[in-house]
């Protein structure tokens, strides 16, 4: 049975602490919001998440398997194992803000690349599958353009079959709409809503409290790199009980 | 003039009727040591954009010695300089190479040309965007395939319009070969103004055709960059959604 659990993470930039022991717990079919303003750490902890960043304390583990950690010299922590953290990589997907799409790739390369030199999938199966997503993600037909000549929207959906191209077991999403012109935030939430309605676990960083309200079945408001109040999101959203919520909330709201 | 061509049309281009010589043994010193150069350049821009000093320190000294001194005084060294080393006199495999003119200009042209090109392909390699590298890890690529599949793909297409110039740099460079024997276009140039005394003819000619070398490899390289930078490039209202033939 999936279980992705994040304990205690913390992690510090310099003098910064950005994250001050934050857990996290996501069975299968849950979609997790996390919200907060910015520098409250939401990015960073989706980082750690994945090893993009190296948290300085705390665990990963998927599937009842904990990433082991070794200090290394100078006292950072890294992964002890590459090979286990590349493989709990393709098992998490990320979407990033900024679609980080591969520029020199078509669209379908971008989502066939994973499985071919990843996965080792035979080109066929691999090129068969990325079509599949793209339909998924409403891109027919777009399969030989270059992401320097999609709309945003499009590139954020491509970068969205990219990652669900590797079937992973969970799916993060960092600020995917932040980046979007207003008029393009509608057709990728719609595919987000479309993906948690199929019953695939999400951790999603945003700043939609729609999306927030209506999709997820959890939502966790970090504040100063705590998590200040999470719950339900009817519960936490109309009825908070922290003040830092409320403010914040006021804030968006407008 | 006509007089001259007739005579010397097949030394230029060619053959003198014994070895390769003018044009044809220019470009095969062009693209042996451009061939070369580029396989070599690429391990090093990797070593020179670690962040392992012992890998980037050593890189940097050889990109700086040999793009900071003339490849003729290199060149000179090689072919001049080596002969009067005891140790390379006295190893016959060495001394079987370096006697040869070809050889000590191969080596000089390699050795410089993948000093420039490393550097353009170290920068290339800085400039990859980070996003990319980032969404390379998240997907679960290792670092050899990261290198493979994102880094070099797309650093090497983005140092082709410096990487163009450096080939054209050094076809003109392929022109101090014959000061070690080698019977490259300015050789036969050099002969062919002792036979005749046409000065002016005789170096117009070679002058020529280098001219004509460079016009085919710059467009040459403009078809490349359509082919390899079109990612890049603004779509026409006619371009078609395939990557690959487009018309020129």
């Amino acid at each position: 049975m999936l279980n992705l659990c994040v304990k205690d993470i913390h992690k510090r930039f310099g003098a910064l602490e950005v994250l001050k022991g934050v857990s996290l717990n996501a069975q299968a079919g849950d979609v997790i919001s996390i919200i907060g303003s910015s520098g409250s750490g939401k990015s960073t902890l989706l980082r750690c998440i994945n090893f993009l960043e190296q948290p300085d304390a705390g665990t990963v583990s998927l599937n009842g398997e904990e990433i082991r950690m070794i200090t290394h010299r100078f006292g950072h922590r890294v992964p002890a194992d590459h090979k286990q953290l590349l493989r709990l990589r393709t098992r998490l997907g990320m979407v990033f803000q900024h679609f980080n799409l591969w520029a020199h790739m078509t669209a379908l390369e971008n989502v066939a690349e994973g499985p071919v030199h990843v996965l080792g999938l035979p080109r066929a199966e691999a090129l068969r599958r990325a079509r599949l997503y793209l339909d998924k993600v409403g891109l027919e037909g777009i399969e030989g353009k270059y992401p320097a000549h999609l709309s945003g929207g499009q590139q954020q959906r491509v970068a969205i079959a990219r990652a669900l191209a590797m079937e992973p077991d969970v799916l993060m999403f960092d600020e995917p709409t932040s980046a979007l012109d207003p008029e393009l935030v509608g057709e990728v939430l719609k595919v987000m809503q479309k993906l948690a309605g199929e019953g695939r676990t999400m951790i999603v960083v945003t700043h939609e409290m729609g999306f927030a309200r209506d999709v997820s079945s959890h939502v966790i408001f970090l504040h100063n790199g705590r998590i200040e109040e999470e719950g339900a999101p009817d519960r936490l959203l109309d009825e908070s009980r922290s003040e830092r919520l409320k403010q914040f909330l006021s804030t968006v709201r407008k | 003039m006509i007089d001259l061509i007739q005579t010397y049309w097949k030394s230029y281009l060619w053959s003198d009727g014994f070895a390769l010589t003018g044009l044809a043994m220019t470009l095969w010193l062009l693209v042996l040591s451009c061939a070369l150069g580029f396989v070599l350049a690429i391990p090093l821009a990797i070593a020179r954009t670690s962040r392992n000093p012992w890998l980037w320190r050593p890189v940097w000294l050889f990109t700086f010695v040999f793009r900071g001194t003339p490849l003729f005084v290199q060149l000179l060294m090689i072919y001049s300089g080596f002969a009067g080393i005891r140790f390379i006199r006295h190893s016959p495999l060495l001394w079987s190479f370096f006697r040869s003119g070809f050889d000590c200009v191969i080596v000089s042209f390699v050795v410089n040309t993948c000093a420039y090109t490393t550097e353009i392909f170290a920068g290339a390699i800085r400039a990859t965007p980070y996003g990319e590298i980032e969404a390379g890890q998240a997907i679960g690529m290792s670092r050899a395939t990261l290198y493979r599949r994102v880094i070099l793909p797309s650093s090497l297409r983005r140092s082709l319009p410096a990487y163009s110039n450096e080939v054209i740099f050094m076809l003109h460079s392929t022109s101090v070969a014959f000061t070690a024997t080698v019977p490259d276009l300015l050789k036969v140039a050099v002969d062919v103004n002792a036979a005749t005394f046409m000065t002016f003819q005789a170096y117009g000619i070679a002058a020529i055709i280098y001219l004509g070398v460079t016009f085919l490899l710059v467009g040459l390289f403009r078809r490349a960059e359509r082919r390899w930078l079109g990612h890049l490039q603004p779509q026409t209202a006619q371009a078609s959604p395939a990557p690959k033939e487009q018309p020129c």
